[in-house]
């Protein structure tokens, strides 16, 4: 009887309420919103006016840009760091690691209006440089989900390998090129992925940075501030097709690696 | 000098320990109904009043010492909470039990929003426009007619209502009838800019093209608003017209300006649209709540905002010593009304709870209420006391002067507090205040009648106009597409393009292995 109730199968019953209730209804209520107009009919005019207003296409790639520099800036930042902290001998380096975690600790907003103190010091005023701002201050917020992945991939990295590497005549840097890089990359797919999709929509961190041109997350609210829901869900779905493809696009590569890592 | 100095700090915790409070208190309540259950079931009679305001919008009490009241006529403290202070007060006068679920909206918007979805309020608290807009949509219970019975002592809203602004209620009418039948009001005011003396001229502040002024080049914040930085834009465009002597002499001056302000003309819409792209070039940013703060640690020298968050900037800004001062546009000002309006689809035809809902609007209007409602949140009421000196008295401990202080004006309030009826009481509602205060936060509270006078309500625009401005609202907000750099394109392209053929290499070789 009591086997019966804690089956493992069960385990999972509030996970798929939870996702039926708070994912896939909301999901349906989207859907139905994108595709029907104020009078309830089907239309697929929200779809097509997406992608023919020069402003909404605009602020895609307004977003896209912001949230690409922001990518290539973390990651920049972040590799060098995590490869010399899980390649080191040091003894401290679990401090230094829970260094650059620890600002996570800290109440998004409150970091954000800290940087925004900082920022005004240096540039006298944050109203000139809005885009190099924004790219700062979500650097400066996400810039940990990058460096955790890529360091526990490093960090997992056989060191046997790279002896061999060595063995069969490979230098430094090929072997980090040939090797080490590559064998790094599903850490560095899934920083990617964790930077990028919140930064296409974090509006907040214009708002607070005083930036006025709107990313898709605005967009989006500004749409439902103006009664228009249809447009507002629109714009929400496409965004939704965004991730989607582009996790798919990950996956592949993803996939494509450890493939490559097991023929290695 | 100006008694009224509140922290921000002080009130925040304040805030926190009362909600606290509050949570506490409904829990107790169940206990507070079974013990009278017990007694007899005839007082166990209890009302739920689901009630939705503006954030910040009551006194939440928590006081400290300093900040007590010391009117001439008693001490006034925010204790406890004042929804909790009504539920008590309504049980001592009707012998019925009521419990106030109390919570909070943003913004017009998002209320309409959450009605729309579904939510059921007894009693919110929306600005004229959306009031406008629930009763052309048949939404509201009309007020009951014992609410205006001057008889009745707790009816303090209609026997304190001050006579300027129950004419405004009663004059204007939706599909015929006047919003008085709905809505009783709370908070009213005006927008204008907040500036810093020492970087902008008062003449520059007093136009609306200063948003625009390449002088104060990316130092002004603006509302993040598309309602109130159109009626901005319309006051810039006609800026003109507006100020004219030809204008402002015609005989019907108000109407022709209203008419203006309210101008969604295609070529007007264009217009605005093609000025508020100049704004954000100009202006230091679009901000949605940091206008305040920025203002007081002297980020901006300027902020387009509403006069109680003018009055409450310009309080905190006074405890750095770092003096702020208020002007209303020479164009026109935009009046705005924060009124009650019960629901249909949550009082109904219950009587019981309209009751409750109506009492709870006589409740904040209790001039000892009102004034600590004014002194928490900085906004000003509506009520001007009837009979009862005491919110006079309140302005004159705020912002008249000290004995002996020598540069003073006379700053005369008659049209709010006596109205235009009674000639020879006029004079007892002027206030002799420091001269400073005449533009700082005695004018944001208690604008001049002269600023009234050009002061013009926004209209609730109907689908098709709210449509054509939030279409031109997103043009200038997004970044359009066109505006792309060739470089940009170019660079954007390389990087698709390395990425295709690394990608497509990988692939190849994985697939030839």
């Amino acid at each position: 009887m009591y086997r019966h109730l804690f089956s493992r199968k069960n385990l999972g019953i509030p996970y798929v309420l939870f996702l039926a209730l708070f994912v896939m209804a909301p999901l349906f209520v989207l859907f139905y919103y994108a595709f029907t107009n104020g009078e309830g009919e089907f239309t697929v005019l929200n779809l097509t006016g997406f992608f023919t207003d020069p402003n909404t296409l605009g602020t895609l790639c307004y977003s896209f840009g912001i949230a690409s520099v922001t990518t290539a800036v973390c990651l920049l930042m972040a590799y060098p760091v995590a490869y010399v902290l899980a390649t080191s001998k040091l003894r401290s380096k679990s401090v230094i690691l829970m260094l650059f975690v620890m600002p996570m600790w800290i109440n998004f907003s409150l970091r954000i209006t800290a940087l925004k103190e900082i920022l005004t010091w240096i540039e006298g005023s944050l109203a000139y440089h809005p885009f190099l701002n924004t790219v700062l201050g979500m650097s400066y917020d996400f810039l940990p989900f990058m460096i955790l992945p890529i360091y526990t991939t490093i960090s997992k990295l056989d060191d046997a390998l790279l002896e061999a590497a060595r063995d069969l005549g490979a230098g430094n840097i090929q072997a980090f090129l040939k090797v080490t890089l590559p064998l790094s990359m599903p850490g560095i797919v899934s920083g990617v992925s964790m930077v990028f999709l919140p930064a296409m929509t974090n509006y907040v961190v214009l708002d607070m940075l005083y930036n006025s041109t709107y990313i898709m997350g605005s967009l989006i609210g500004s749409y439902f501030a103006a009664y228009n829901w249809h447009g507002g869900s629109m714009i929400a779905l496409i965004l939704l097709g965004i991730v989607c493809l582009f996790t798919l696009f990950t996956r592949g590569i993803e996939e494509e690696n450890t493939r490559g890592g097991m023929l290695l | 000098m100006i008694k009224k100095l509140r922290g921000v700090f002080s009130s925040g915790g304040a805030a926190l320990i009362t909600s606290g409070m509050i949570g506490m208190c409904v829990c107790g309540m169940p206990v507070n109904a079974y013990a009278s259950d017990a007694v007899g079931k005839e007082e166990e009679q209890s009302v739920t009043l689901r009630i939705s305001n503006w954030e910040e919008y009551i006194d939440l009490g928590g006081w400290d010492e300093e900040d007590v009241i010391d009117l001439d006529s008693g001490d006034i403290i925010g204790e406890r909470s004042m929804i909790q202070d009504f539920e008590e007060w309504y049980y001592e006068n009707y012998g019925i039990r009521v419990k106030v679920e109390y919570s909070t909206f943003g913004t017009n918007e998002d209320l309409y929003n959450m009605l729309t979805l579904g939510d059921t309020y007894d009693l919110v608290c929306p600005s004229e426009y959306m009031i406008m807009k629930l009763m052309t949509e048949d939404q509201l219970v009309p007020l009951s007619e014992d609410f205006f019975d001057t008889a009745d002592e707790n009816n303090y809203y209609i026997n304190g209502v001050s006579p300027y602004i129950r004419s405004v209620f009663e004059n204007n009418e939706i599909q015929g009838r006047p919003w008085s039948d709905y809505a009783a009001g709370y908070m009213w005011g005006i927008t204008g800019i907040v500036y810093n003396p020492a970087l902008v001229e008062e003449k520059d502040a007093s136009s609306w093209r200063i948003l625009n002024d390449p002088a104060y080049h990316r130092q002004i914040t603006i509302k993040d608003n598309v309602r109130d930085s159109y009626f901005a834009a319309v006051g810039a465009i006609k800026s003109e017209l507006l100020t004219s002597e030809e204008f402002l002499k015609s005989p019907d001056y108000q109407e022709r300006l209203e008419n203006e302000m309210n101008d969604t003309s295609k070529e007007t819409i264009d217009r605005v649209q093609e000025y508020l792209q100049d704004v954000k070039d100009n202006a230091y940013s679009f901000e949605t709540d940091s206008g305040k703060a920025d203002m007081v640690t002297g980020k901006v020298a300027a902020n387009y905002q509403w006069s109680g968050d003018a009055v409450y900037t310009m309080d905190q800004a006074d405890e750095d010593d770092f003096p702020l001062a208020f002007a209303v546009p020479q164009e026109s000002t935009n009046i705005y009304f924060d009124g009650w309006v019960m629901l249909k689809n949550g009082v109904g035809e219950d009587t019981a709870k309209q009751h409750a809902a109506e009492a709870f609007m006589n409740f904040t209007s209790r001039a000892d209420n009102v004034i600590r409602n004014m002194y928490y949140i900085g906004y000003t009421s509506v009520i001007s006391g009837g009979g009862d000196m005491r919110i006079f008295e309140y302005a004159d401990w705020c912002y008249g002067a000290e004995e002996g202080e020598e540069d003073v004006s006379e700053y005369d309030l008659g049209y709010f507090f006596a109205g235009n009826d009674a000639e020879e009481e006029k004079d007892r509602y002027v206030i002799t205040a420091p001269s400073d205060q005449v533009y700082r936060q005695l004018f944001a509270q208690y604008p001049s009648q002269e600023a009234i006078l050009r002061s013009a309500l926004m209209v609730c625009f109907d689908d098709e106009q709210n449509q054509a401005i939030n279409q031109m609202w997103i043009n200038v907000r997004c970044y359009n597409i066109h505006d792309i750099p060739v470089w940009v394109w170019g660079a954007a392209g390389a990087a698709a393009a390395l990425l295709a053929v690394f990608g497509g290499r990988k692939l190849l070789k994985a697939a030839g292995r």
